[in-house]
């Protein structure tokens, strides 16, 4: 990945520069276009800070009439985009080009309307995950999907990266919570998918929209579904004495009929890492530790309280806590959602990886990340959505220590082949972005990327939104729309007919 | 007329490939039980799809089921009842509805039309389950996309994409759902006598509550003796759905008495009857009348949509019913469709779409039967099909 190739910067755009920004300037007037170098500085990486590159120019529209004079603008001259929400992706997903036109959506930052007879919330993208439950908690009300960067990630991003959070299982992802979204499309084309109302009148584009990682089209407006406060929820902490242990009684907590509302396992150097930093008075003497958290009317929780404690006791747990109040649930918690700053205390420098295995494959998965471990000389510390399978190995190094970064890099690759070679997959919540986009042919072979390119070139004929990301290579939309026909030629197949 | 029956997704590039070097279109068939939806097909040729059937995978604990794209959905149905779980959506069965059978339909239509059920909006329909899916393209090219776990965000999500392109786009020849557990039990609180507007304030309440309702549906007096063997008898029923173990559902219902008990004359429907009530309204049993009387399955803003039926009310000859969570309005109309009437009204009351599905092959033939985009949105709807299916070899015209 350090080695990464992004697209060769268009010397006919790098010489219009002054020239763009001039007209930047009279789409966006006031503020909205910052082109001096120490300003664009701020915006010259996202969430995956190893890789910077200051854009041509900052661009922060404030309507969608001026993303829209945007993108035909650069469309009519070939200018490349790249969309830019909060800027929290942590696969560098909003690394700027050189060549291109950095699109800002943060002053898209009002919600627009609160709907509580049908429970939806439409906001601009600019709106943080955080501030749409803010703006309805008065009332009893949330937005499900919580991705640990809630405070600051915004709702278009979120529809980008179709991002989770630990209540995914129970509550689903974005797609799931997504009921609709205005976009412009690189030509300028202003669209509307879906709205208050369910699923399309004909193909299911939000649903390709959502995950797309900004290579299709900048969203101008979300609405989303919200969902009544559960009445209550309460904790448990359990700890076992194998991953092993810990993994069969998340496969039992489901196989009972029990769908908790979050249930997340920690491995020992992450327990001790988010114990030293947090104090949250887990145990020290455990190999995996599991908080399930179970949440709604309060008789359902009595109900289901007894049986996890029943199941952990049935799969060898030697400690096992309930949370007696929201102040020790929260406690519960602290530790899990402090676990990257905790390891970021033990470590110069950590790299959070992020991919997605069948759950009962966690033993195998952890030991064989031992063996690599020792391979590579370098430490590593998981935390896991049990419920979903997502995995986030968090590989220690030194970025100051010459070859350890690339170390780590090579680490982090073998552990998402080992992913996928086990069933799962690359990135469960993180986004492909330019982190993992040379190793998507480890999951997808040529034919399989090549139709996903082809959705985009049904959506950006000339891949100006967003390229170097996702796909290893953009073959260009001719190429790959030719079809190669012989007539008669084909073997005439044998197969049952009447 | 070749109708191939490939035993092999192997089988099925083949046929496809067939197609595409004689640039000749194929019919998509499972079981057919929903091919009288859209414009009847005009091709020579078909594939179907029914050989190609089996469960390959189903690990209960990991909430995970992949079968071959033929596979009875009743057989795969059968199998989570066994371990207690379930395909949460509930996908509908359209057989009743269209005069056929009931119980066929297949795992690959499923998500081919996007089923989906009265918890749609708690639980979403098939395209929120779907996981991962095996296909062939218009292009004569097999692909995949998606895996078998819940969180995937590795490459565009086509298997969504294949939600609702009713065969389209490409020939699924096998899918992934996500399962869950069912319910251990469910009751159905029931409010008598209620007025469209009154039941949609008295819904809306009941969603916003902490009673967690997971079906809604308001049964007008002309619907409300067509389900349940005529057992609720006299004025309009409103329906809430509480599923979950028995001790919350008991829970829920006594919070949900609290809140609703002013509103009028109530009674309480019992697992079966409950059970019974939502296969029935799923299914759109109250239209199931053995006609061709135009049925549209309307979904808008669910606070709009009695006011949208007041307004159709004045204009046509219309019998609907709320199937509230499902975000849906089922209307029967006396005699013609008039699609541009209702469409019209829909676009006045919040935005939506209509979807005929019902009605007879001539008036299908002449198209609308799905709901026209707007002229942006349809140019961007038509280039993701080129991109599947250059050629329109596959079921061509289906949903123009």
């Amino acid at each position: 990945m350090t080695g990464l190739t992004m697209p060769a910067p268009d010397a006919a755009t790098m010489s219009r520069r002054a020239e763009i920004v001039a007209d930047m300037r009279i789409i966006v007037p006031g503020e909205g276009v910052v082109e001096a170098e120490h300003a664009m500085r701020a915006f010259e990486s996202d969430g995956l800070t190893a890789y910077r590159q200051l854009p041509l120019v900052v661009v922060l529209p404030e309507t969608t009439a001026q993303v829209s004079r945007i993108l035909k603008y650069c469309s009519e001259r070939n200018i490349r985009v790249v969309p830019r929400g909060s800027g929290t992706s942590l696969s560098g997903g909003a690394l700027p080009l050189e060549d291109a036109v950095l699109l800002v959506m943060s002053r898209f930052n009002r919600i627009l309307d609160i709907d509580y007879a049908n429970r939806t919330v439409v906001a601009q993208p600019g709106v943080t995950n955080l501030g749409i439950t803010k703006a309805v908690e008065a009332e009893g009300f949330y937005y499900a999907p919580d991705p640990s960067s809630q405070i600051a990630c915004s709702i278009g991003g979120n529809v980008a990266e179709n991002s989770g959070g630990v209540h995914c299982l129970k509550y689903g992802l974005t797609s799931n919570n997504v009921l609709g979204i205005e976009m412009v499309l690189i030509d300028g084309e202003v669209i509307r998918l879906g709205g208050k109302h369910l699923d399309s009148e004909s193909y299911d584009l939000l649903g390709l929209m959502t995950g797309s990682e900004g290579l299709l089209g900048v969203v101008t407006e979300v609405t989303v579904r919200i969902l009544q406060k559960p009445e209550a929820a309460r904790a448990l902490l359990i700890g076992f004495p194998t991953s092993e242990q810990g993994g069969q009684c998340v496969a039992d907590i489901i196989g009972a009929g029990i769908i908790p509302g979050g249930m997340e396992m920690m491995d020992r150097p992450a327990i001790h890492a988010a114990e030293a930093f947090v104090h949250a008075g887990y145990p020290m003497d455990v190999e995996a530790l599991l908080i399930v958290e179970l949440d709604g009317p309060m008789a359902e929780i009595d109900h289901l309280i007894g049986e996890v404690e029943r199941l952990a006791a049935q799969n060898g747990s030697t400690t096992c806590r309930i949370s007696q109040s929201d102040e020790e649930r929260a406690i519960f918690w602290a530790g899990r959602k402090a676990a990257f700053p905790a390891v970021g205390r033990i470590s110069p420098d950590y790299y959070c990886m992020d991919g997605t295995i069948p759950r009962k494959e966690l033993p195998t998965v952890l030991a064989r990340m031992r063996e690599l471990s020792e391979q590579y000389g370098l430490g590593v510390a998981n935390v896991f959505h049990a419920g979903d399978g997502n995995l986030h190995p968090l590989i220690l190094y030194d970025a100051n220590k010459q070859g350890q970064l690339e170390k780590a890099e090579a680490f982090g690759a073998d552990i998402l082949r080992l992913c996928v070679e086990v069933g799962g997959v690359l990135t469960g919540e993180h986004g492909v972005g330019v982190e993992k986009r040379d190793l998507m042919p480890e999951m997808f072979t040529e034919i399989d990327l090549n139709q996903q390119i082809r959705v985009k070139c049904a959506f950006d004929p000339d891949h100006l939104l967003n390229p170097g990301k996702v796909f290893p290579q953009l073959h260009r939309c001719a190429e790959l729309g030719r079809m190669h026909i012989h007539r008669g030629q084909v073997p005439f197949p044998d197969i049952p007919r009447f | 007329m070749t109708t191939f029956t490939p035993a092999s997704a192997a089988e099925v590039l083949d046929a496809v490939s067939w197609a595409v070097s004689e640039e000749t279109p194929l019919e998509i068939l499972g079981h057919g039980s929903k091919r009288d939806i859209g414009r009847p097909a005009q091709t020579e040729h078909a594939i179907d799809m029914s050989g190609l059937a089996g469960v390959t995978l189903y690990e209960p604990e990991e909430l995970v089921l992949s079968a071959r794209a033929g596979t009875p959905l009743a057989e795969i149905e059968a199998l989570l009842k066994e371990h207690r779980q379930e395909l949460a959506f509930e996908p509908m069965d359209y057989g009743p509805l269209l005069g056929g059978e009931e119980g066929r339909g297949t795992i690959g239509g499923t998500l081919a039309a996007n089923l989906s059920g009265p918890r749609r909006l708690k639980s979403g329909a098939a395209r929120d389950h779907i996981l991962g899916i095996h296909a062939v393209s218009g292009r004569g090219e097999a692909f995949k996309s998606g895996g078998r776990v819940v969180k995937n965000v590795t490459g565009y999500d086509l298997s969504k994409g294949m939600a609702g392109s009713w065969g389209t786009l490409a020939v699924l020849t096998d899918v992934t759902f996500k399962v869950l557990p069912a319910a251990e039990t469910e009751k159905t609180f029931v409010l008598r006598g209620l007025d469209d507007g009154p039941a949609a304030f008295a819904m809306a309440a009941a969603m916003g509550s902490s009673a967690e309702i997971s079906s809604a549906a308001h049964l007008p007096r002309s619907v409300t003796g067509r389900v349940l063997d005529g057992a609720l008898k006299g004025g309009a029923s409103t329906l809430l759905r509480l599923e979950g173990f028995g001790p919350s559902v008991e829970y829920r219902l006594r919070t949900l008495t609290g809140l609703l008990a002013s509103q009028g004359e109530t009674e309480v429907l019992d697992e079966a009857q409950s059970r019974q009530v939502w296969r029935e309204i799923r299914d759109c049993k109250p239209y199931a009348d053995g006609t061709q009387r135009p049925v549209w399955r309307i979904s808008m803003t669910p606070s709009e949509a009695y006011k949208m039926v007041a307004e159709l009310r004045l204009h046509a000859g219309v019998d609907v019913f709320y199937d509230w969570q499902g975000g849906l309005v089922w209307a029967r109309m006396e005699a013609e469709p008039q699609a541009e009437g209702i469409r019209a009204l829909i676009a006045h009351f919040g935005g939506g779409h209509a979807t005929l599905v019902r009605a007879p092959a001539s008036y299908r033939a002449s198209g609308a039967v799905f709901q026209p985009q707007p002229p942006a949105l349809g140019a961007l709807s038509r280039r993701l099909k080129e991109q599947f299916d250059p050629a329109g070899i596959l079921n061509p015209g289906r949903m123009n």
